[in-house]
């Protein structure tokens, strides 16, 4: 069944690919979307009929080469288990909606045929999103790893006639291989260290690693930290984390359903995912923990403070969602990686639904994707306000406050996250970071809402007039990931974040009482949570996380101080009312506050100036290096050089066979023969004499 | 049968002969007979070569299917292949074929030219085979000649320069070689190479002319093989002929220049510098390790200001022997399994970009990337086939590029860890030039008015091509059977290579542990 899960996508690729001249456009959409059913309804039968357990399905050998082997096969845990259903069900849905969504678009001329290499794409993209997930060695999850990667560059480049777009596929691909570039590394280190790449094998040596010294470059370093940080920085690429993030604003250049797909819900999680899968390792890297920590919570607040102030509506959104894996790493980053991947899990229905959403808004638009012309589409597009607003409700995080699951599904992941966030960074910089960020996405999430739905229509009237509601397969993936945002975090809330033994369970461990000094010492540290049931027992490998039984940031976050609790809600509803006021009630303060803070502004509306810097300081300097490694490397020094000599033997040459044409050509290599003849004569005759 | 490597090896020169000297006349169907019987020959060299495979134990070690014999002078004549080498025998008889399909165009000197290809072929694939110092001399630089007359009779404007260039280059580097084997006779007293492989050649320190030497003759001998097959991979600095060879010469030229001509230099340094001079190689392999950083680093810059296609398809090819250089010089397991995938792979995908260039140069006869744009809108094969070719060039997982890279770096990673830092730097820099030809080339509006009316491809050109996606594929899917042949050569060529190393004399260790 898991097999089926991983190449019905596949062979729907190659029959929408391939095939497409046979079975017609429609027959190409149906095809691939009927097999992402197919896998999405195999994969919830799956997740819900796991028990935890680890499975491992040997499918076909791959790399071996001597002590290395890597081979292809699936590893079906709880991890893999909740990654099948995220993966499967949003693009089962976003297949769904681009049947309505790509029906029509203007940057193809009449007669092009571009629907079934776009179905191809996605269900390519799909995939090779599920051999990353269910990958049990690092290199498979590499292949899986660069697959999404191709699969993103080409659907960011499909309007192949944009110059931007090809731009952006470029860019989004080459800085995501920069990341690679560490992930490899930290492959190739592991391997020299444990001798394998099986997950179960690192996995085992991973206490080993800890105690481990590992000769890199110019000095010693712990195995087990490095060996993070290296896999980290393939983690940042993926999912657009701080110096790495550059890409992920550009890739909306991409058809809005690819954005909701791999730039919302799936791939730029794969980060995340890595982090997690590698937990065992990430136990015994606590220095490298601390920087995932410190750099998901920066990214978490420069995201969102880009997000203020941009107009385009997927611009928006996109940043949205680099700050939100900053969420997810931060919960990772302090050793509660089922709250990371409870975050995860949600986020990628709100997450897609507010994409899904926006796109429709688009699509009503006209393909006007700048909220400065849109207003008032509450009546026109009343399927998707809803939507959005649920998708807002959720990211936002609205619920009953100190309830702790009562609400929608980005209120019961986010204050665990940020709960979470408070425990592990003892009430410093990621928490607080945390915090403004919530108050920022509150505001540019209302932001949104305000300007698109609310207020007098703005813009062209002519769209404004013409702007519809989408056909039922755009609205109804609304539906459903409606469902998701609503309800996600109020039915998984326990297995995600929980008490530990549930938490330990859903994930395949075992769990054990306490040391009594361990109890002493939690009691010590936070007296509210003096009560230490259970910490988890498994070794590590053995169940799908891992957590070491001195971490217990999942049991002490259920019992952070009241403030902390209420310190999320409280940053929500500021960021509404804020929003509020200057969208609705006074709709000219943001222009004023704009020219009045002009230099703050601008560096917001240019992401902080990441772009221009990276410009300045890569790409350029690159070009220039390369230009004179050709023209004065290999031009003057090297042919230069050798030429000097040979051409003082050509022109000898030239006079002995008058001008070199091709005619003489012949000549040149009957002197050649001759000259090796005369060589081997020579060798055979002094050979002949021994 | 029990001459079929020889078969193999002279079915080409055979057909060459016939057409020399039975074929008459430039008429039109004289050429169309030429290009008929170098296909029939190639293809069935191809057919006949499977035997080859079928019969190869995949467990022995040593060399198999040896043929032994006297010829002129009472030299020695031996051929036998083992896990090293019968794969490179295989890509030869392979990629021979679909290079006289694609030359199929070909209007001037038909059948010399064919003849020139056909001699080539029966020259590369001795090169492969040969066990016997003089023969593999003889094959090694019989081989230029061909090629010296494919550049620079059917070549480009400048051909002229190139041929001189290349033949310049490749032939100064033998002359050393011929030198090392002269030595290596009067020292070990033979030319049978599965003897020299088992002979230790001196190690013992040398002063010359006040110079001191460590590692002593080893050293030397090295260097001077090294000489040869350096400029053949070709290695940073002795790389700046091949740009111009393969901007120069036809695209079948190129092709074998790529596919198979580049490898003989990565088979050179497994045949002789690692197992004669295990010492030698010990002592120059960490500098070695660095020349390839710095091609995989330097020309991937420099492929990135290119303007001309094939210039930068030959840098990026500069760039890849890098990786092979460095993972037979990391002399492990992964590093030299690697190797030797990375030079079957790179075969299949260099050709396969050679013959992208020439599907659209014959069409507009221009490799300016600037004339071109928007292609993907009226070629929409050529740009799927392209596209795969260049993400088999950048490494992706897949497809055959991804593994011989890998286990290069993972090869090498093991010996130093700085090298493996740069050389792993270069997959971002291959993605950088390699999509960058690509978008300029195949991406965005067809605007150009001069291409407006070019067609995709023709059915012999998808032909061609469909061996080649093939086994690029099936290489990065499923590499198992291609590693398990390689693999027990390998294993058994890096235990012999440790156990001299561990033997060597101990100031010599001394000295090469302070690089």
């Amino acid at each position: 069944m898991e097999t089926i899960i991983l190449f019905a996508p596949l062979v729907g690729a190659l029959i929408a690919g391939f095939g497409w001249r046979l079975i017609g456009e429609q027959g190409a959409m149906w095809v691939t979307t009927g097999l992402l059913f197919l896998a999405c309804l195999l994969s919830w039968i799956v997740f819900l009929g796991h028990d935890g357990t680890t499975q491992q399905i040997d499918i076909l050998r791959w790399i071996e080469s001597g002590t290395m082997a890597a081979d292809w096969s699936i590893r079906l845990d709880r991890l893999t288990a909740i990654m099948l259903i995220v993966v499967t069900t949003v693009s089962a849905l976003v297949h769904l909606y681009s049947m309505g969504y790509m029906a029509h678009d203007a940057n193809f001329k009449e007669g092009e045929v571009y629907k079934p290499r776009f179905f191809a794409y996605l269900s390519f993209f799909t995939f090779a999103m599920l051999a990353l997930v269910t990958a049990d060695n690092l290199v498979q999850m590499f292949f899986g790893w660069e697959g999404v990667g191709v699969a993103s560059y080409l659907l960011i480049g499909f309007y192949y006639k944009k110059p931007s777009a090809n731009a952006a596929a470029m860019k989004a691909f080459i800085v995501n291989r920069v990341g690679d570039f560490g992930f490899a590394l930290g492959i190739f280190g592991l391997y020299f260290l444990v001798d394998s790449v099986r997950f179960d094998d690192v996995f085992a040596a991973a206490p080993e690693l800890a105690e481990t010294q590992l000769s890199f470059l110019w000095t010693e370093w712990n195995a087990a930290n490095l060996m993070a940080f290296l896999l980290f920085v393939g983690a940042m690429g993926k999912s657009a984390q701080l110096i790495l993030h550059t890409w992920l604003p550009d890739a909306m250049e991409g058809p809005t359903p690819v954005s909701a797909l791999i730039h919302a819900a799936t791939m730029v999680t794969a980060g995340v995912f890595l982090v997690c899968r590698m937990s065992p390792l990430m136990e015994f890297a606590p220095e490298a923990m601390a920087f995932v920590t410190f750099l998901g919570a920066t990214t978490a607040f420069f995201a969102a403070t880009v997000g203020l102030v941009q107009n385009d509506i997927k611009r928006v959104i996109a940043y949205s969602t680099c700050s939100q894996l900053g969420y997810m790493f931060v919960a990772a980053g302090v050793g509660v990686y089922s709250v990371a991947m409870f975050h995860l899990f949600t986020h990628a229905f709100f997450k897609a639904m507010l994409f899904l959403g926006a796109g429709s808004v688009i699509h009503g638009m006209h393909h006007e994707q700048d909220m400065r012309n849109y207003g008032g589409l509450r009546k026109k597009l009343p399927y998707t306000f809803w939507a959005m607003m649920i998708g807002t409700l959720a990211i936002t995080g609205v619920g009953i406050p100190l309830t702790g699951w009562i609400g929608f599904a980005g209120f019961a992941s986010k204050d665990a996250v940020i709960e979470s966030a408070f425990v592990g960074s003892q009430g410093g910089y990621a928490f607080w970071m945390l915090v403004i960020a919530a108050l920022f996405t509150s505001f540019y999430s209302w932001r949104l809402m305000f300007m698109t739905f609310y207020g007098n229509p703005r813009g062209d009237k002519h769209t404004h007039e013409h702007a519809h509601e989408s056909p039922w397969t755009m609205v109804a993936p609304l539906g459903v990931l409606a469902l998701g945002a609503i309800f996600a975090g109020m039915i998984w809330y326990g297995s995600f974040f929980g008490k530990t033994n549930e938490v330990v369970k859903f994930f395949g461990g075992e769990y054990a009482e306490p040391a009594e000094e361990l109890k002493a010492a939690v009691a010590e540290r936070s007296p509210k949570a003096s009560e230490l049931h259970y910490v988890m027992e498994s070794a590590p490998g053995e169940a799908a996380i891992y957590m070491a039984p001195e971490n217990t940031v999942l049991h002490e976050a259920h019992y952070v101080p009241t403030w902390v609790k209420l310190a999320p809600f409280l940053a929500m509803v500021i960021g509404f009312g804020t929003a509020f006021w200057f969208y609705i009630v006074n709709p000219a303060l943001p222009k004023r506050l704009a020219e009045s803070q002009r230099p703050l502004y601008l560096f917001l509306l240019n992401k902080w100036y990441f772009d221009e810097l990276y410009d300045a300081v890569f790409t350029r300097p690159a070009q220039a290096i390369g230009r004179f490694f050709w023209r004065s490397g290999d031009g003057a020094t090297i042919d230069g050089a050798i030429n000097g000599v040979s051409m003082g033997i050509i022109p000898f040459f030239t006079r002995l066979a008058g001008r070199a044409q091709s005619g003489y050509i012949f000549t040149y290599a009957f002197w050649m023969v001759i000259g090796i003849a005369v060589l081997i004569t020579w060798m055979s005759l002094s050979g002949g004499a021994e | 049968m029990d001459n079929l490597l020889s078969i193999v090896t002279f079915l080409p020169a055979l057909a060459a002969a016939i057409l020399g000297i039975f074929l008459k006349g430039g008429t039109e169907a004289a050429d169309r007979n030429a290009k008929w019987l170098a296909l029939i020959a190639t293809g069935a060299t191809f057919l006949i070569s499977l035997f080859i495979l079928a019969q190869f134990d995949p467990q022995e070690t040593g060399f198999q299917m040896v043929e032994e014999g006297r010829w002129l002078l009472g030299l020695n004549y031996k051929m036998g292949v083992d896990g090293i080498s019968v794969l490179f025998v295989l890509l030869t008889t392979f990629i021979m074929p679909l290079v006289i399909a694609a030359s199929w165009e070909v209007k001037t000197r038909v059948k010399e030219y064919m003849i020139a290809f056909l001699v080539l072929e029966t020259l590369m694939l001795g090169v492969f085979m040969a066990l016997d110092l003089v023969l593999f001399y003889l094959f090694f630089e019989g081989g230029l000649i061909p090629m010296f007359l494919i550049i620079g009779i059917w070549g480009g404007k400048n051909r002229i320069y190139a041929a001189f260039k290349f033949f310049l280059y490749t032939f100064l580097g033998s002359v050393l070689m011929l030198v090392a084997m002269v030595a290596m006779y009067a020292e070990a007293g033979t030319t049978d190479i599965p003897t020299l492989l088992t002979h230790q050649f001196p190690a013992g320190e040398m002063n010359i002319l006040g110079i001191h030497i460590v590692g002593g003759m080893q050293t030397l001998m090295f260097l001077a093989f090294f000489a040869s097959f350096a400029v053949k991979m070709p290695m940073w600095p002795v790389h700046t002929w091949l740009p111009d060879a393969h901007v120069q010469a036809p695209t079948a030229g190129s092709v074998v220049l790529a596919s198979i001509l580049l490898k003989l230099g990565g088979y050179g340094f497994l045949r002789f510098n690692l197992p004669m001079f295990p010492v030698g190689s010990e002592v120059i392999g960490p500098f070695v390790l660095w020349l390839s950083v710095i091609a995989i680093v330097y020309t991937s810059l420099v492929a990135l200001v290119q303007e001309d296609m094939k210039k930068l398809i030959a840098y990026s090819s500069v760039a890849h022997m890098g990786y092979v250089t460095m993972g037979i010089f990391a002399a492990n397991q992964q590093g030299i399994d690697g190797a030797i995938f990375q030079m079957l792979s790179h075969g299949f995908i260099s050709g396969a970009l050679f013959l992208c260039v020439g599907v659209i140069y014959d069409r507009m006869h221009t490799r300016e990337i600037d004339a071109y744009g928007g292609l993907v809108n009226r070629m929409p094969a050529y740009a799927l086939i392209f596209m795969l070719f260049t993400m088999a060039n950048v490494g992706l997982p897949g497809t055959s590029g991804f593994i011989g890279e890998f286990l290069t770096l993972m090869g090498v990673f093991q010996v130093n860890t700085w090298v493996a830092l740069f050389a792993t730097s270069g997959v971002i820099l291959s993605a950088g030039y390699a999509l960058w030809l690509y978008r300029r080339v195949v991406m965005g509006d067809l605007i150009k008015e001069s291409l407006k009316t070019i067609t995709d491809m023709t059915r012999r050109e998808k032909a061609i091509f469909a061996p080649l996606i093939v086994m690029t594929i099936w290489m990065g899917v499923y590499p198992a059977p291609i590693l398990d042949r390689i693999g027990p050569s390998v294993e058994a060529l890096v235990a012999d290579y440790e156990t001299a190393v561990a033997n060597m004399p101990q100031a010599t260790q001394i000295a090469s542990q302070s690089h």
